[in-house]
């Protein structure tokens, strides 16, 4: 029998991460905001308990969450990264085999682990973790991704179970009365389209996904959503390395034809992967606040120098624009390009914190985007993605990024503004 | 009493920054000795490896306030860089940063013998009484970095 899988995720991470240095922020409601203080991108349990939704601007707030004291904070992606690396190596003692899937995510595989002793160890990862991070993690553990993701959101959920559930077979009755009291709308990876046309045929659970005929499904929606049920019923059908997007994350990444050391050759994979989330972003109609890079060697061959590593950038302004985009990517290369001559196997782009194009509303502080101009964009991108549709991906491509001035003083000045803003903020005095 | 300012997040994986260190033998009046210069051979003082030994779990802060100075004119002064590890379990004597009243503060940790306290090494500062180590404690001060030369 298969070992079992575990995800482990960071319970409110942006909101931890804040409090970790800012203890007195604890029992506040806190809520992190997009560059330029846009709107709403992470939430504490307070902020979500309040009803505020991701994506709320931040002129749009309830006055009643101001009352309850609430802590705005601008988004510190250094801050955020470099806790989220010391989370995923704290991970590491526990299991060799860890896949980082976002940046408050990981995979851990427990091949060859007494299921029964699972729950405990478990348990235990969690109260190191939070020793040495100051991150509260939630776990959950269970034969399929599918089933891990559900096991992590009641986790979360029920306090009685300390964060940590596992499901140890996917039939046991009691898996069942938690795929029956789960909405087929809170399943991994069920957006909201199919999540419509799955109720008007009367797959309204968890449950009655699993136990639909899949090749029907497969038939009627697509081969992703087919390996959504069978996972559901308990048969690994999603790898370790397969990317999967979410409402929330777009993730893009692919190993090289061969290994290479070569930048431009990195820098071009990276180009097109950060081109690529662009368009899923704009199928999908979001806006993506922030982005990270990631570059890995090939773990198996120790013999060569090995470099895992990854930079998470605050996007000047939330965006699907591909140009914008892939120009953040590059930028984040090159800090993370270590110019030893290391030879890389996969590089990946994710796309993070995303919130709805439609609930897009510029801060009054912002200089807002010329009407014409943000028209002029969306006609470019959409004759992009036409052509690329039509004539095949890689049609029309993003060059190599000139020097361009202009783009990098107005984030100079930008970033300059935040922390003043910051400090003019009425919270900062609890520090 | 000491309270932290600054926090710094601290590269969790820091390039190596080695410098040579000497392996001195004492030389006898005896010729055909191998030349000193040969000590230096492979031998090398990383700092980092030193003094961050748990880099995950290590994090900086600098120090501002008085009551972490001894009558002696030892102790922690205002501007010193301290290396905290949250991974070590608090035990007695060691020098904490503990959370009290929602604040962060430097504190000497008493507890064999004694009620948990945390103690000052300024005698002007009377001892605050733990009442939940687990939670109170945030890291362990394991070094001080403080520059001699401005």
């Amino acid at each position: 029998m298969k070992g079992l899988i575990a995800l482990v995720d960071c319970n409110n991470f942006y909101a931890s991460c804040e409090r970790v240095f800012r203890p007195w922020l604890h029992g506040l409601p806190l809520a992190v905001l997009s560059n330029n203080d846009g709107c709403v991108i992470a939430r504490s349990q307070e902020v979500k308990d309040l009803g505020i939704a991701m994506g709320t601007p931040m002129h749009h707030l309830p006055r009643e969450a101001f009352e309850r004291g609430l802590v705005l904070c601008s988004s510190n992606y250094e801050l955020y990264g470099d806790m989220s690396a010391r989370v995923m190596a704290t991970l590491r003692e526990f299991t060799p085999h860890l896949e980082p899937y976002s940046i408050d995510e990981s995979w851990l595989s427990f091949e060859g682990f007494d299921r029964a002793a699972l729950p405990d160890h478990c348990q235990k990862l969690c109260g190191v973790v939070y020793k040495w991070t100051g991150i509260p993690v939630s776990v959950g553990a269970a034969p399929t991704r599918t089933l891990a993701k559900l096991a992590n959101r009641h986790a979360k959920k029920h306090t009685a179970t300390q964060g940590v559930f596992v499901i140890e077979s996917a039939n046991s009755p009691d898996t069942l009365a938690l795929l029956e009291r789960t909405p087929v709308s809170e399943v991994w990876g069920i957006g909201g389209r199919v999540t419509t046309r799955l109720y008007e045929m009367g797959i309204h659970t968890a449950l009655d996904l699993a136990r639909a005929n899949p090749k029907w499904i497969r038939r009627r929606f697509s081969v992703v959503v087919e390996r959504t049920a069978r996972e559901l019923a308990g048969t690994r059908c999603i790898d370790m390395n397969d990317a999967h997007d979410s409402k929330q994350m777009i993730m893009t990444s692919r190993s090289f034809g061969q290994m290479t050391a070569d930048r431009h050759e990195v820098a071009e994979a990276v180009r097109a992967h950060a081109a690529r989330g662009a368009e899923k972003l704009r199928r999908q109609r979001s806006l993506a606040c922030a982005l990270r890079v990631t570059v890995r060697t090939n773990r198996h061959m120790l013999h060569l120098p090995q470099d895992h590593d990854s930079i998470t950038l605050a996007l000047p302004r939330p965006t699907d624009n591909t140009f914008e985009i892939v120009r953040a990517a590059q930028r984040a290369l090159q800090r993370l390009w270590k110019d030893r001559g290391i030879r890389y196997q996969k590089c990946g782009v994710q796309l993070m914190d995303l919130i709805e194009a439609t609930g897009q509303q510029l801060d009054v502080f912002q200089p807002p985007q010329p009407t014409a101009d943000r028209e002029k964009s969306e006609r470019l991108m959409s004759a992009l993605d036409q052509l690329n549709g039509q004539y095949g991906r890689g049609t029309v491509t993003v060059g190599v990024q000139r020097q361009n001035a202009a783009w990098q003083l107005r984030s100079n000045h930008r970033s300059k503004r935040w922390s003043t803003r910051w400090d003019e903020l009425p919270t900062v005095r609890l520090q | 009493m000491l309270h932290v300012t600054r926090i710094q997040p601290l590269a969790i994986d820091p390039p190596r920054r080695s410098i040579p260190w000497a392996l001195y033998h004492a030389r006898g009046g005896i010729t055909g000795f191998p030349s000193p210069a040969q000590d230096y051979d492979g031998r090398r003082i990383d700092l980092n490896e030193q003094l961050i030994p748990r880099p995950t779990s290590t994090f900086m802060f600098t120090a501002d306030g008085d009551s972490m100075q001894c009558p002696d004119g030892s102790g922690i002064y205002a501007g010193d860089r301290l290396l905290v590890d949250r991974s070590i379990d608090a035990d007695h004597g060691d020098i904490v940063i503990a959370l009290v009243d929602g604040e962060m503060i430097i504190k000497e940790l008493r507890c064999r013998g004694c009620p948990p306290a945390l103690h000052s090494a300024n005698p002007h500062y009377t001892p605050i009484p733990l009442r939940d180590a687990q939670y109170q404690i945030w890291g362990v001060v394991t070094d001080i970095l403080r520059r001699m030369r401005r």
